[in-house]
């Protein structure tokens, strides 16, 4: 047996010919399509996919994507960045972060700008990096400001265990881990003031996958079962994206409303329940967490659990951490582009106020988001 | 602009740009610094003249270090101009404690690039600062050159031209990013840091007049392909299947999520030729050792005028950008 090589892991999931092969066969089961499907990729790492390799060009007019909130670094809220740069701004203080929130620009400006003005900011890999960080700076707070959704909720699991058992007491924890079930709910269920429109045009989900690898696919039984909206789990290679496309033709085409799996080699219905039970461990649900562009959503992210107070950077600094709503910019119409009731380019800022390198709203802030992503690879074509 | 110079402005993409616009562009502009090409071309079209400063971190990384790359940065501004790098100026600023031993051998290396080119340094200055002022050792050099060819030029693609890559894409910042963090790999990566007037000057000599040529340095390949679509006024096409990327660099940019073609490179061009000389300078480029993999990968057409397409191989389409954000500082 050869070993397995990097490039086994994606060549054969981007081979031209099965590419072909799925837009054909999409293109004629779709025919008997009863009306025209809307789909919400949730995860941004399928929109990337999507525009990256130009997937939406192979489809017939029928089939339609709506770009989802899965991109943890765009449905940061202001307060919650802005709680990362006061941090920054303390005394012998070190903020650890992932690089993809460096340019996220709060209401006092991105991490960025903070380390630009002196703060000691600093963007690693892997969370477990904080810990050596830690380690090497005894003298100093280190706080580690975790995001993601449940793929990255055991990383940060792991380091508070590792933090605990080394009896660390200088690494502290800024928690916003957000959790995609109850935002799929949100979207199509909504009930927020905040928002200008209570409608949505979504008829299915591509289920994000990665999510799912940890949770299992689990989480989305009440999609097809409770809201009538079938659930493909798909992988995020372009023929994952186009298999995970037909299947969910032809459930419509069959009149079926299911929860399948098209990314097996790496999904099961279960998850990895070892790293669900080091979730559960050392985290609890927030009553209400509010998204950049959505607005407060009820169970929707975690925290550390009341007995890791002495961990909680948001408990030990609550005095100097602002706990004020900050309204999302006004032009900015990311709620409507998430729940498929507008374009990126129908929005008045697109391109013009509103770019990657100077974003207003969560939709344009990381490269996966729906507008950096229409930018960047160009939606026009 | 931000009050406070960000790391994202020194990226080679959007963000340098604005600040070279919109600051110095501003204050200083002339029209020979406005051309924005690799060197300037002064003394009526006679001299290239250019200059370049290195910051790397690590000094010493698989390929090169940061005398070779501060003889190849210079000299190849200069060999993108169709000119022959002559006379370099040499500055360095050496933070106190630095090794000696590591100072004679990038002196060294030095001395070993300049025979690559045929230059030679002919004015120097040395700075030593307090411990904490830089990180171990800056180096500046400048160069100055005669023009073989004139006309060479970013504005200079017309419509039908070929586009050629010299060799494999994104060494350089692949080979600086794994020293820095420290990620193993099955096989070695190694910088494609090399000097490139001995590949333009075979070319030159076999009788090919590019109409632009550049190096893919920070920005990659991605920087360069939009700057000639925007200067020359016309759309570049090219097929994503034929650029050549190594094995190595495609796995770190799974690994990591960037693009190939926004990787940065110090001794890897592009160029821009009459259609007819494409095959003539893909094969005089692959004799050279190290350049095997050097390919046609599209052409200048009027599609989308200032934009750089991508084309799959499964007949899609779509935009490539210019690099933003904080690609990886210190990488040259």
């Amino acid at each position: 047996m050869t070993a397995l090589a990097l490039n086994d892991l994606y060549d054969r999931f981007r081979d031209p010919a099965t590419i072909r092969a799925f837009a054909g066969l999409i293109e004629k089961e779709s025919k008997r399509l009863p009306a025209p499907l809307n789909i919400m990729e949730v995860c941004g790492g399928h929109t990337h996919t999507i525009m990256k390799y130009g997937l939406r060009q192979l489809l017939p007019e029928s089939i339609h994507f709506i770009h989802g909130p899965g991109c943890p670094v765009c449905i940061m809220p202001k307060e919650r960045i802005d709680h990362a740069y006061i941090l920054s701004q303390q005394e012998d203080l070190i903020l650890v972060t992932l690089g993809d929130m460096i340019k996220v620009p709060g209401s006092r400006g991105s991490l960025q700008k903070a380390r630009s003005e002196g703060a000691d900011v600093r963007f690693v890999y892997s969370p477990m990096d904080a810990l050596k960080i830690a380690m090497e700076n005894p003298d100093k707070k280190v706080v580690f400001f975790a995001i993601g959704f449940e793929t990255t909720t055991p990383m940060t699991a792991a380091l508070v265990e590792q933090a605990l058992k080394r009896g660390l007491e200088n690494l502290l924890f800024h928690i916003n881990h957000v959790t995609v079930p109850e935002v799929m709910k949100e979207l199509i269920d909504s009930r927020d003031e905040h928002i200008d429109s209570y409608n949505n045009r979504i008829d299915a989900f591509i289920g994000p996958s990665h999510v799912s690898v940890i949770a299992g696919a689990k989480i989305y039984e009440p999609f097809p079962r409770d809201y009538g909206r079938p659930v493909v789990v798909s992988g995020f290679e372009p023929v994952d994206v186009m298999e995970g496309v037909l299947m969910l033709v032809r459930q419509f085409v069959e009149n079926r409303c299911e929860l399948q799996i098209q990314y097996r080699r790496s999904v099961t219905y279960e998850g990895n329940l070892k790293a669900q039970a080091m979730i559960d461990r050392y985290f609890e649900r927030r009553e209400l967490f509010k998204w950049r562009g959505l607005g407060n959503i009820p169970h929707s992210a975690l925290r550390l659990k009341e007995e890791y107070a002495a961990l909680d950077a948001e408990r030990v600094y609550s005095e100097i951490l602002p706990i004020e709503e900050i309204e999302d910019h006004k032009l900015c119409i990311c709620g409507d582009i998430l729940r498929g009731m507008a374009e990126p380019t129908e929005c008045r800022v697109f391109g013009t106020a509103c770019k990657p390198s100077s974003p207003l709203g969560s939709c344009m802030v990381s490269s996966e988001g729906a507008c950096a992503a229409y930018y960047k690879y160009g939606g026009v074509m | 602009m931000d009050k406070t110079v960000t790391l994202a402005q020194g990226n080679g993409g959007e963000e340098n740009r604005t600040l070279v616009s919109e600051l110095f562009f501003r204050h200083l502009k002339n029209d020979t610094l406005q051309k924005a090409e690799d060197a300037a071309i002064i003394d009526d079209g006679r001299l290239a003249f250019t200059t370049d400063s290195f910051t790397v971190s690590p000094i010493f990384f698989a390929g090169g270090d940061i005398g070779k790359l501060a003889v190849c940065g210079t000299c190849n501004d200069l060999a993108m101009m169709g000119t022959q790098p002559k006379y370099l100026t040499l500055s360095v600023i050496l933070e106190e404690g630095f090794e000696t031993r590591s100072l004679e051998r990038i002196v060294r290396s030095i001395k070993k690039e300049l025979a690559q080119n045929g230059a030679q340094v002919v004015a120097g200055d040395t700075k030593v600062v307090p411990k904490g002022s830089v990180d171990r050792i800056f180096i500046n050099t400048s160069g100055i050159g005669e023009v073989r060819v004139p006309g060479i030029s970013a504005s200079g693609i017309e419509e039908g031209d070929a586009i050629i890559v010299s060799r494999d894409i994104g060494r350089h910042g692949a080979a600086i990013f794994a020293g820095r963090e420290g990620i193993e790999l099955e096989s070695e990566i190694t910088s494609d840091c090399a000097s490139l007037w001995p590949m333009v000057e075979a070319l030159l000599e076999a009788g090919i007049v590019p109409h632009a040529m550049r190096d893919a340095t920070r920005g990659g390949v991605a920087a360069v392909l939009n700057e000639w679509a925007e200067a020359s006024g016309i759309c570049i096409e090219v097929d994503e299947g034929a650029i050549p990327v190594s094995e190595t660099v495609n796995g770190i940019c799974e690994m990591l999520g960037f693009e190939a073609t926004m990787l940065a490179n110090e001794g890897t061009f592009l160029l821009a030729v009459h259609p007819d000389d494409a095959q003539r300078v893909q094969r005089i480029l692959r004799d050279f050792p190290g350049n095997e993999a050097a390919a046609i990968v599209g052409e200048a057409t009027m599609s989308y005028p200032k934009k750089v397409v991508l084309r799959s191989e499964w007949g899609t389409k779509r935009f490539m950008d210019l690099p933003t954000g904080e690609l990886l500082p210190r990488i040259c």
